[in-house]
């Protein structure tokens, strides 16, 4: 048993409590700690005065600053609308093909758009606009619904085969598997392999051609390079949405495919549908 | 003072402090709740909010089964960066019928709150069976068996009465016709004319998935298609003081 210690000259009181003879210093807290609770009292109440807080009957105390988190958004958002109006007022006002002649309205057109893309774009079209299987490369050439800014607006407002919107584009490619027999199709798969000089069985791709003369070519044409009225794609330049190797394209014949891109003019505002066309555009493939 | 004196009796007496500990935690908890219930800017009237259809419910079932607000929030915070970039910012009444809400706390993914009609049925399809395949830089784990689980809607109705009974306004109408509309939501060429009566026209009514048959994807995809759309903003004027 070890021995309780006496208690020596200049130790602090005890509580006074003991436990088991086991007794407790009675050391003040710390100033430092003293003075911040003490703060921090102070500070509610001045607080609660200043900002909303206190419940009533059927409402809060709005407090004195008048502090309100959906003013301040909108102040925010009226404040950055204000500061870009006259950028944006021109960008509306300026016809389509002469937003490319002033540089600095290019300029604006296309880092405003950039941020749209990043924004709405990216998550279908790729980061880089380079696409996905299924989602369109909007950096090359091949446009399957027209690649002039006009054409561009046009598809980005409206978007392309959605419920949404009565202006939508419109064409749906149909499901030749319950049209043709299944020798027609691997014969037609093989005429449109050829095109694009795949390897193919050279009597199947020959007897696909009157088969694709029948059924394909009122939409992708004679020649199968397709047609922008109906967003047909083009079959003769190597470039697939949905892959161009035998088992894609006997899909893509057999069920057809129907890409939808939502209308945007429900969500962004005239000059910014305008603003990421012009980006769009200017990235590589634009007509 | 005399009266801390008295709080001698507290701490010698295990039972009393139990008592008065748990006193002061009700005191404090009705100051911080009970006035949520009656102050008029809690949930603000707006136009457009409706119960989730069968098969959105269900959707959400799988949503919350699969852990998606673990990384995904639906919650636009009344801050700039936000609205631009989701929308805008959520409205209490907006997760009025969500039992549980579905709020979240983090965002490894983006905030979900308006993703409805932002991207095509098909590249929800696309992402869920592989995210990387449309969004490269994703970490998001894959989905793709969602789309060969089928489901028929058997026990949706009992999930709509339970949320019925914490105060969903289902009526019995729809609680009756529960299982008919969950399979005429993803059919288009089904008979969905009550569904519309009574959810409204705008209810998506389509083929999610793509595939002939009623899987969880249709029903994930519905839910995610509808997601903060219904609020009619047109003819929302903010409360100013929040």
């Amino acid at each position: 048993m070890s021995k309780t210690p006496e208690k020596q000259p200049g130790d602090p009181n005890t509580t006074g409590h003991s436990w088991d003879g086991i007794e407790e210093f009675d050391n003040p807290m710390p100033r430092w700690w003293l003075w911040t609770f003490y703060a921090t009292i102070v500070w509610a109440v001045i607080y609660t005065i200043m900002y909303p807080a206190w419940p009533l009957v059927q409402s809060a105390t709005a407090g004195v600053l008048g502090w309100s988190s959906r003013e301040i958004v909108q102040q925010e958002m009226v404040a950055f609308e204000e500061a870009n109006a006259p950028w944006n007022a021109k960008l509306v006002e300026t016809p389509l093909d002469d937003i490319s002649k002033d540089p600095e309205l290019q300029q604006y057109a296309v880092n405003a758009g950039g941020a749209v893309f990043r924004t709405w774009c990216a998550q279908c079209h790729g980061s880089g606009a380079q696409g996905a299987p299924g989602f369109p490369n909007l950096l090359d050439d091949a446009w399957l619904w027209g690649g002039t800014l006009d054409d561009i607006v046009t598809t980005v407002s409206y978007g392309i085969r959605s419920e949404e919107s009565d202006d939508t584009r419109y064409s749906e490619m149909p499901a030749f598997g319950e049209i043709l027999e299944h020798d027609e199709i691997t014969q037609v798969v093989q005429y449109v392999m050829s095109l694009t000089n795949a390897q193919t069985d050279d009597a199947a791709a020959q007897a696909g051609k009157v088969v694709f003369e029948d059924n394909c070519a009122s939409c992708h044409g004679e020649d199968g390079t397709g047609d922008v009225f109906q967003g047909a794609p083009n079959l003769t330049d190597a470039i697939w949405l949905y892959g161009g190797d035998e088992e894609a394209l006997t899909e893509t014949v057999t069920n057809s495919r129907f890409g939808v891109m939502p209308p945007w003019d429900t969500r962004l505002t005239e000059a910014q549908i305008r603003a990421v066309s012009a980006y769009v555009h200017q990235l590589g493939g634009g007509q | 003072m005399a009266i801390l004196d008295k709080h001698k009796i507290l701490e010698t007496n295990a039972t009393l402090l139990l008592i008065f500990s748990f006193l002061v935690v009700t005191i404090g908890g009705i100051v911080q709740i009970t006035p949520l219930f009656y102050l008029e800017n809690t949930i603000e009237k707006v136009e457009g909010m409706r119960p989730y259809t069968p098969l959105e419910m269900a959707g959400r079932e799988i949503y919350i089964r699969e852990g998606c607000y673990t990384c995904h929030s639906q919650m636009i915070r009344p801050m700039r960066d936000e609205v631009e970039r989701y929308g805008h910012y959520s409205l209490a009444a907006e997760s009025m019928y969500d039992h549980p809400f579905q709020w979240g706390s983090k965002r490894t993914g983006p905030d979900l709150a308006r993703v409805g009609g932002r991207y095509s049925d098909q590249w929800q399809m696309d992402h869920l069976r592989d995210p990387q395949s449309v969004v490269p830089e994703s970490v998001m784990p894959k989905y793709g068996f969602l789309e060969r689980r089928k489901i028929d809607g058997r026990y949706i109705g009992d999930i709509m009465a339970a949320n019925a009974v914490v105060g969903t306004p289902y009526t019995e109408e729809m609680l009756e016709n529960a299982v008919a509309d969950f399979r005429a939501q993803a059919d288009p060429d089904s008979d969905y004319d009550g569904l519309l009566e009574r959810y409204g026209d705008k209810v998506n009514v389509r083929n999610f998935d793509g595939q002939p048959e009623l899987t969880e994807a249709d029903a994930l995809i519905a839910y995610l298609q509808m997601l903060g759309t219904l609020v009619d903003f047109s003819t929302f004027t903010p409360d100013a003081s929040r």
